[in-house]
């Protein structure tokens, strides 16, 4: 599913990379922990698998395609079968929460009918049923990351990528969260997800992946945390 | 459903920016209207040189008795019958002469108060102070030198001259305004090409939320990048529309109507109004084309997809 061959990055006009000799494989159904202290790389390792970066050095396969040979015109089909949240939900406050899930399908161009019923479908998955009218701002900070998981996983994605996605929230509705993430991954979705939440971590018992200063130092199965930050 | 979508966005976007499109709008159609101002002032040029290639001929002037004091050819003054008579039998024996008209002082006198009969000047002229003189038509105006060479030094003429030089100053002032036209299109068309820099810049700041979730789940660039070169290209349209509007109207007051420039110089033949429809289609494909160009160069810099 992901590959990382002695993977480094280094951004222009820095002299640390961000990532150095990074190598590890992730299996199709796992789900993964990212963790590390800011500054770790972490946010570097996802966006390299996003493909919003090339790695400097190494090799980045992902969904069994080398990123470094794929065209920047293909990389949209690529990112079509990745889902993506982030802490800030990056929900668009003018559009309900339907259309919010649709914008996803629409701006890929799927057929309206198609539309129409995915989208409640996937909202009832999330536990948002009966919610597609409501805007993002009437709901709460739970509800709405649940909406923008909803939109990353509208299209059915392999890949679920989520930069942080309970650090907005408080612990129980982040339980919430990490619950409705562990049954998209017992659907064969394969989760990745970078966090700085002990309690989750410790809880999930889930393959933990410990960057430091850009190096990989911990990949450990059934994992917890396992530093103090 | 992607139709409706795409411009539903363009509507959106024109709104936001409202003062920046009018801007926009303002300045393609002026740079437009100059555009095609400047291609109709060369289609006038070139009918004027038809019409007036065509009437202009070499002149003969011939010396009048008042001559003989102030120019140097004429000192024997006015011209003889006998001189007359032998330059018009020489004229008509030349190989690229095609017609030889005469015209006397009268008919000078006559000709110069048609034109210029309200002057003080006019009215102060008497016939006998008009010039005689021999109105050739060649069958190729380039002949001049021919008439020139062997009729300036001849007793009885005062000078040759060609009447094309009098016109071609008229066609390099008209040229030098044509010139003038398309400079300043020029520098109306990068302050147009600026403002849609700068327009599409500010829309894909305002919009950046957007395109990054498009970018996230999947859109292609193009279809991220539609809405932005749509929103440019129809303002150029629009921009063109009224560049349009601009051209007609200014031919319709300029040389119909208003200034009424047909009736007050007969002597010009103007460009029609199909030669302004002739030239509308290439200012609309232009105002479509160039926006949407320099919108999507913007983008390169300023979206990343």
């Amino acid at each position: 599913m992901i590959r990382f061959d002695n993977v480094s990055k280094t951004y222009p006009k820095q002299n640390r990379p961000a990532l150095r000799d990074v190598s590890l494989e992730i299996e199709r159904g796992e789900f993964v922990f990212l963790v590390g202290s800011s500054g770790s790389g972490k946010s570097t390792f996802l966006r390299l698998i996003l493909r919003e970066e090339r790695a400097s050095q190494g090799q980045v396969h992902v969904l069994g395609k080398d990123l470094g040979k794929v065209s920047n015109w293909k990389v949209p089909h690529i990112r079509r079968q990745l889902g993506t949240v982030f802490q800030d939900f990056r929900l668009l406050p003018n559009k309900t929460v339907g259309e919010n899930v649709a914008f996803a399908l629409e701006v890929i161009g799927k057929p309206r009918g198609t539309i129409r019923k995915t989208v409640p479908e996937v909202l009832d998955l999330v536990g948002l049923g009966g919610k597609e009218d409501r805007m993002p701002g009437e709901l709460s900070g739970g509800e709405q990351q649940r909406v923008a998981i909803a939109r990353a996983f509208v299209n059915r994605p392999m890949l679920l990528i989520a930069d942080e996605p309970t650090g907005n929230l408080d612990p129980q509705t982040s339980v919430g969260i990490m619950k409705l993430l562990d049954r998209i991954n017992r659907t064969g979705t394969t989760v990745v997800m970078a966090t700085h939440d002990q309690n989750i971590v410790d809880q999930m018992r889930k393959r933990v992946i410990e960057l430091e200063g850009g190096r990989l130092v911990r990949d450990q199965s059934r994992g917890v945390y396992g530093y103090q930050h | 459903m992607r139709a409706q979508f795409v411009l539903s966005e363009i509507g959106v976007g024109l709104r936001r920016n409202l003062t920046m499109t009018i801007a926009v709008i303002v300045s393609v159609a002026l740079s437009l209207a100059l555009f095609g101002g400047a291609l109709l002032g060369l289609k006038q040029v070139s009918v004027m040189k038809g019409y007036w290639y065509d009437k202009v001929n070499v002149a003969i002037y011939l010396c009048n008795k008042g001559d003989a004091e102030s120019d140097p050819n004429c000192t024997e003054g006015a011209v003889t019958a006998a001189q007359k008579k032998a330059i018009e039998t020489d004229l008509k024996k030349l190989e690229p002469v095609e017609q030889v008209i005469h015209e006397d002082s009268q008919e000078a006198f006559n000709h110069y108060q048609d034109q210029y009969g309200n002057s003080p000047l006019a009215q102060s002229l008497t016939p006998d102070q008009m010039q005689e003189s021999f109105r050739v038509k060649l069958d190729d105006p380039e002949k001049f030198k021919v008439i020139s060479s062997a009729f300036t030094d001849r007793p009885g003429v005062q000078s040759v001259q060609d009447q094309r030089d009098t016109v071609d100053k008229l066609f390099e002032l008209l040229n030098g305004m044509n010139m003038a036209a398309l400079a300043l299109m020029g520098l109306m068309l990068v302050v147009a090409l600026m403002l849609i820099v700068n327009t599409v810049r500010v829309s894909a700041f305002s919009r950046r939320r957007e395109t990054g979730i498009m970018r996230l789940v999947g859109a292609s660039s193009f279809y991220i990048q539609l809405p932005f070169i749509m929103e440019a290209a129809f303002a150029g349209v629009l921009g063109a529309f009224l560049a349009s509007v601009l051209l007609g109207g200014g031919h319709y007051f300029m040389i119909d109507h208003g200034l009424n420039l047909a009736d007050k110089m007969p002597l010009v033949n103007f460009v029609g109004l199909n030669d302004v429809f002739a030239v509308l289609p290439f200012v609309i494909v232009i105002g479509l084309l160039m926006p949407g160009l320099a919108a999507f160069l913007a983008l390169r810099k300023y979206l990343k997809v």
